[in-house]
């Protein structure tokens, strides 16, 4: 368990103002200029020694992620992108960042934007944030007030300016180069990468793009040495993060806990345990809705963290943990997730677009007994035919969690859809692959 | 040069093309429908992918540029797999009314479906269906056949210039129209009829007209406008069809000018083919015969110093023979004109008519100057060309008047002749940008 002297965001539950005087008081913008006095080497190099891995979902490596980003300053200038586009469902951490400890963020865009040699800096909330971005904007008013960004932002020499550009509600503008897009003024659809956005970004300029707690942790993981952060949690997933418990659980909350901490722990001491007792638990989906759900059985032993998770054929994505009870029907539930998906297709790509509603229509069927028992095995198919065909990992989301429920849930499904009408065993078609093209030698 | 292998045949490419284009080198086929070599890059059909070695998923092999040593496959079962998953994909809704579509004979669908993809559909559900969006009369729409692979988007934006064209909604629901439902403000729209994989954009006047199959084809050259586009005429019987565009990239690249396209509609429909007679002032339909001997008996009395024959400028060149045969040697009058007014160029020199830079050197030059004319009317391929170049080279484009919307930047001198004789003098600042640039154009109408 984390002590309290560890927990980087004291304030995550509002109890002691989010205001700039209360923030300094817990640290923030202590010593900002003799930590960007030891340079952009010294920062990049704390921040790789820290091992923080991307908080967004992916878990890049932040300081590599950093140490692409051209050394001078070209023709073109840099800019870092902070993404507050938190939509996934289960997820609500960057929220409380923005509101509650909005310091801790708009210090770590400067020491990041100075690292990246980015003078100026976007943070694209959600349009739903609203309330949450006009808390950030006071705060980042109250920053350039007393200087501490801006034109020679804390005694520092250095230049930055951060605006905050609202999104209109798409979950896809999470994604990294749709979220330029949508800064640009475009349509939010992702782009093609190669060329990625830390050479040609926005506007066709080296960007460099963090989640919220990615960036918020920065100045903390400076001040205490990266390897105070390394400490915690085990080797390649360090440090402490913010999980998100909702769900079937008796106290759904936001905590702020070490690496790797084990998945009962969290539910049973910070969220107050399943409704109806830990036997009455069905699955657990670790890390928002597009990671795979882990059954019962493995949630007993299993430790929090993306190399575990890795392991058990799921992820750790945004720690958004969704608890789902026995009184809950699975299949209903992946279907409700599958039309999100649907929903929230940006309708670029083939595989995405016809696929994600494919999926949604057959798992609603699905839960209500409709399907024929061969359609089971076609949904596997079809998501095998989204996942990694797609231009972005949206394809991976939408997929992930119908891809969870097969693995685990299949027999719940061939119970509850009986119907066979090939009669009796397969007859062993091999459906995908035919094998004319593959005589011609330059098919 | 970069070295890699396709399906074990070694290639070099330059730097920076694409796989795709490396496996054309070697012969290799890849299947597309958003893919256009003309067109941006988009990458959304996902019909192209490929095996790259050392890479967990299929590449879009349209979009990944090449790189030294990689070794692509095109012939696995997991390039196997992946194509007929997109395949599967596109078919899923996409209606099966190849018998009452005119694209049918000419479909990319049909044809790569055929070819890598499955007999038959898995796809239980309902089909998703569009309303029809309205595009004016020369483009007929059948969005419920839809792929979305946006070639008609990025030829409006990218080529055309008139960004009228665009997606609405998403995931599903994402429907191609001209958001208005107006049809598209440009001289080079039918050209998205050819560049539409399916058959949601189809033309509307060659309607249920003819399929393709039945169609003779005659490779000719358009004499509508001063350009030459390349055409090929599809003709049924004695009926033109239609007019598609032939690939020339020294004069119209693959397009061809909505007038170049639908002008073979005059050859069927309301034409002059009986001579008419002015009585007091009002034309009466009249016989051959009777015309005849009217023309006759009116030439014979006349002197034939005082006959004199005048040709407009769109006949063609056998007419205009045997008007000058008929002048020279039956009347003995020499008095053949030709030339409409306003023209005083002398036409003894190949260089006062010819269009000397040629269309493609367009895009190499520096600097434009556009005199008493407005290409995006009088020679919409060239002005598409201008187009092209200005995006690429950001030159700058002087027009003598202010001709209305060019589809890229111009600045104006409002008319102003006076101007030309400054510019001749060496007293305008023009003259320093025509001196200044290494391959100015002076266009003049």
């Amino acid at each position: 368990m984390l002590k309290d002297v560890d927990r980087i965001f004291q304030n995550l539950y509002n109890d002691k103002g989010s205001d700039l005087e209360s923030s300094k008081k817990r640290g923030d913008w202590v010593n900002t200029n003799e930590l960007i006095e030891k340079g952009k080497n010294w920062i990049i190099d704390e921040i790789k020694a820290s091992e923080l891995r991307g908080r967004g979902g992916a878990g890049f490596p932040t300081g590599l992620k950093w140490s692409f980003a051209p050394k001078e300053i070209g023709s073109r200038p840099h800019y870092l992108v902070i993404n507050a586009d938190e939509s996934e469902p289960g997820t609500c951490k960057d929220r409380d960042i923005l509101r509650f400890e909005p310091h801790k963020l708009i210090e770590g865009c400067l020491l990041a934007s100075y690292a990246v040699n980015a003078h100026i800096c976007y943070i694209y909330i959600r349009g739903e944030y609203y309330v949450d971005g006009q808390k950030l904007q006071a705060a980042i008013d109250e920053a350039y007030k007393y200087n501490l960004i801006g034109k020679n932002a804390s005694g520092t020499k250095w230049d930055l300016d951060i605006y905050i550009h609202y999104g209109a509600g798409a979950y896809i503008c999470g994604e990294e180069t749709a979220l330029l897009e949508s800064i640009e003024g475009n349509k939010g659809q992702p782009r093609l990468k190669p060329p990625f956005p830390a050479l040609i970004g926005l506007y066709g300029c080296p960007t460099i793009i963090n989640n919220v707690e990615t960036i918020a942790v920065v100045p903390t993981i400076l001040r205490r040495g990266g390897k105070w952060f390394a400490t915690l949690g085990k080797a390649k997933n360090t440090g402490t993060k913010i999980f998100c418990i909702s769900g079937n659980v008796n106290n759904p909350c936001n905590v702020e806990e070490e690496m790797s901490i084990p998945l009962k722990e969290l539910i049973e001491v910070h969220a107050g345990g399943v409704v109806g007792g830990w036997e009455n638990l069905q699955a657990v989906i670790p890390g928002g809705s597009s990671m795979p759900l882990i059954p019962k059985k493995t949630c007993e032993t299993l430790k929090m963290d993306f190399d575990a998770l890795m392991a058990e054929k799921s992820g750790l994505g945004t720690a958004g943990i969704v608890v789902i009870n026995k009184d809950q029907d699975i299949i209903k539930c992946m279907a409700r997730i599958a039309r999100f998906y649907k929903h929230e297709s940006c309708g670029q790509c083939t595989p995405c677009r016809e696929g994600s509603g494919w999926m949604w229509r057959m798992l609603e069927r699905m839960a209500i007994g409709e399907a024929s028992r061969e359609e089971v095995d076609m949904l596997g198919d079809v998501t095998k035919q989204i996942a990694g065909h797609t231009i972005c990992a949206f394809g991976e989301g939408s997929s992930w969690p119908v891809q969870g429920l097969l693995r685990h849930f299949k027999k719940e499904i061939e119970k509850r859809n009986k119907f066979n009408p090939t009669f009796g065993k397969d007859k062993n078609i091999p459906y995908l692959v035919d094998q004319h093209l593959l005589d011609k030698k330059d098919a | 040069m970069l070295k890699l292998k396709v399906n074990n045949i070694e290639v070099e490419v330059e730097e920076g093309l694409t796989i795709l284009q490396a496996c054309e080198k070697v012969g290799v086929e890849i299947p597309r429908f958003c893919y256009h070599e003309k067109l941006s890059i988009a990458g959304n059909c996902r019909m192209c992918l490929v095996e790259v070695e050392k890479s967990a998923k299929p590449v879009a092999s349209c979009a990944m540029p090449a790189a030294e040593g990689m070794n692509v496959k095109t012939n696995t079962e997991f390039v196997e797999k992946a194509r007929k998953g997109v395949m599967e994909f596109l078919l899923a809704n996409h209606p099966l009314d190849c018998p009452v579509c005119d694209q049918g004979g000419e479909c990319d669908l049909q044809d790569q479906s055929m070819f890598y993809g499955v007999d038959k559909s898995r796809y239980k559900e309902n089909k998703r269906a569009v309303p029809e969006k309205n595009m004016g009369p020369l483009i007929k729409t059948q969005m419920t056949r839809c792929i979305h692979c946006t070639r008609c988007v990025r030829f409006a934006t990218e080529v055309a210039g008139v960004p009228e064209i665009g997606a609405i909604g998403r995931g599903e629901d994402m429907q191609i129209t001209t958001y208005l439902e107006q049809s598209m403000q440009s001289e080079l729209s039918a050209n998205v009829v050819d560049l539409c994989p399916v058959g949601a954009l189809t033309s509307k006047p060659y309607v249920f007209e003819a399929r393709p199959w039945e169609l003779k084809k005659t490779e000719t050259v358009d004499v509508m406008d001063a350009i030459g586009s390349n055409i090929r005429v599809d003709t049924y019987g004695w009926e033109v069809k239609r007019v598609l565009p032939r690939v020339n990239e020294d004069i119209n690249e693959e397009w061809i000018s909505d007038k170049t396209r639908y002008a073979c509609d005059g050859l069927l429909n309301q034409r002059l083919d009986t001579p008419y007679i002015k009585y007091n002032g009002k034309f009466e339909k009249a016989s051959w015969n009777e015309v005849f001997n009217i023309i006759k008996s009116k030439l014979k009395n006349i002197d034939k110093e005082k006959i004199c024959g005048i040709s407009g400028d769109l006949t063609n060149m056998e007419t205009l023979y045997i008007f000058k045969e008929f002048f020279n040697k039956t009347l003995g009058s020499n008095n053949v004109e030709s030339r409409c007014d306003h023209t005083y160029l002398n036409p003894e020199k190949r260089e006062n008519y010819l269009f000397n830079s040629t269309i493609n050197g367009i895009e190499e030059a520096d600097f434009i100057f556009l005199i008493g004319s407005n290409p995006r009317y009088e020679a919409t391929i060239l002005n598409a060309r201008i187009r092209k170049a200005y995006i690429q080279n950001k030159m700058k484009i002087i027009s003598l008047n202010e001709v209305g919307d060019l589809t890229y930047p111009y600045e104006s001198l409002n008319g102003n002749i006076d101007n030309i004789k400054d510019i001749t003098e060496d007293n305008h600042e023009i003259s320093n940008l025509i001196k200044k640039a290494k391959k100015p154009r002076i266009i003049i109408c």
